[in-house]
């Protein structure tokens, strides 16, 4: 029972990073690209340190939480760097995807991205 | 007294807590050092801390956190679903949203919130502070969709970091 938690554990994290990967190769154009790895990371990384979490706590006998930290750290830096490589894109002016809506209101944007 | 021992409470907790969570272990001896450190670093780095961290409505960030855990699990089936799908029929496309929240402490956990949460990437914040730019990857009605953010996470965000 134990270890089949685990491995499925395990599997939701490594198809969620699988997906991951599969969305920073598949999808067209930079920001389309950045949202792959930004989320579909989180919950496969997630996974996979819950599960270790788990085995640890039981094999050792006393609670193991510094996975929890792991995903805190991640979750902190994985949006950052999202955050500044499409910043910097947006500045430099990255090509879209040709059918990208934009709303962003041009009079303003001037001031903004100078 | 309290403010020269601790000028800065949470992040004393915090240190604390992530001593102990960094060496595993809740032995008298980690428990007594991640105390020592827990109180000399704030003092020691508290000229770099201009503002005091506050945490006023500590129940409703919690919700908050729980609302955002979800929102991740549902996120990425979401996203992993327009991933596998056709890419050709996705709508990525940018909005700005109109700002209401001051605190840059907020708006940065607002920034790391929309880029966690379903199809949605915080790519740039204007100088002002008062507009957020977000990319969607699948955009179908700009407007609610910036409604949406604004209700679900903004608002209990203000909640939190404007009531002082």
């Amino acid at each position: 029972m134990f270890e089949i938690v685990l491995s499925v554990l395990i599997l939701i994290g490594a198809f969620f990073t699988l997906v991951g990967s599969i969305g920073l190769y598949k999808l067209p154009g930079f920001y389309m690209r950045l949202h792959g790895p930004t989320k579909a990371t989180t919950l496969g990384v997630g996974t996979i340190l819950i599960a270790s979490s788990i085995y640890f706590t039981v094999k050792t006998g006393s609670l193991s939480l510094h996975e929890f930290l792991i995903a805190l750290f991640l979750f902190i830096t994985a949006p950052v760097s999202a955050h500044l490589m499409s910043k910097v894109a947006l500045h430099i002016g990255t090509k879209r995807v040709d059918r990208t809506q934009d709303y962003i209101d041009k009079k303003d944007d001037k001031d903004s991205l100078d | 007294m309290t403010n020269r021992v601790f000028p800065h409470p949470i992040l004393s907790l915090f240190l604390w807590i992530l001593w102990l969570m960094l060496n595993n272990s809740t032995a008298a001896g980690d428990i007594i050092f991640s105390l020592i450190l827990a109180i000399v670093i704030p003092i020691f780095t508290s000229p770099y801390w201009e503002e005091k961290i506050v945490l006023h409505k500590p129940l409703l960030f919690a919700k908050f956190f729980c609302i955002v855990m979800w929102d991740i699990l549902v996120s990425n089936i979401v996203v992993a679903k327009l991933i596998l799908d056709k890419n050709d029929k996705l709508h990525p496309g940018f909005v700005a949203i109109d700002l209401d929240i001051k605190h840059p402490f907020g708006i940065s956990i607002l920034a790391n919130t929309i880029s966690l949460t379903p199809g949605t990437v915080s790519c740039d914040l204007t100088v002002d502070r008062k507009q957020l730019i977000v990319h969607f990857l699948d955009l179908k009605d700009p407007e609610s969709a910036a409604q949406e953010i604004k209700n679900r996470y903004e608002k209990p965000l203000m909640e939190v970091y404007e009531s002082c």
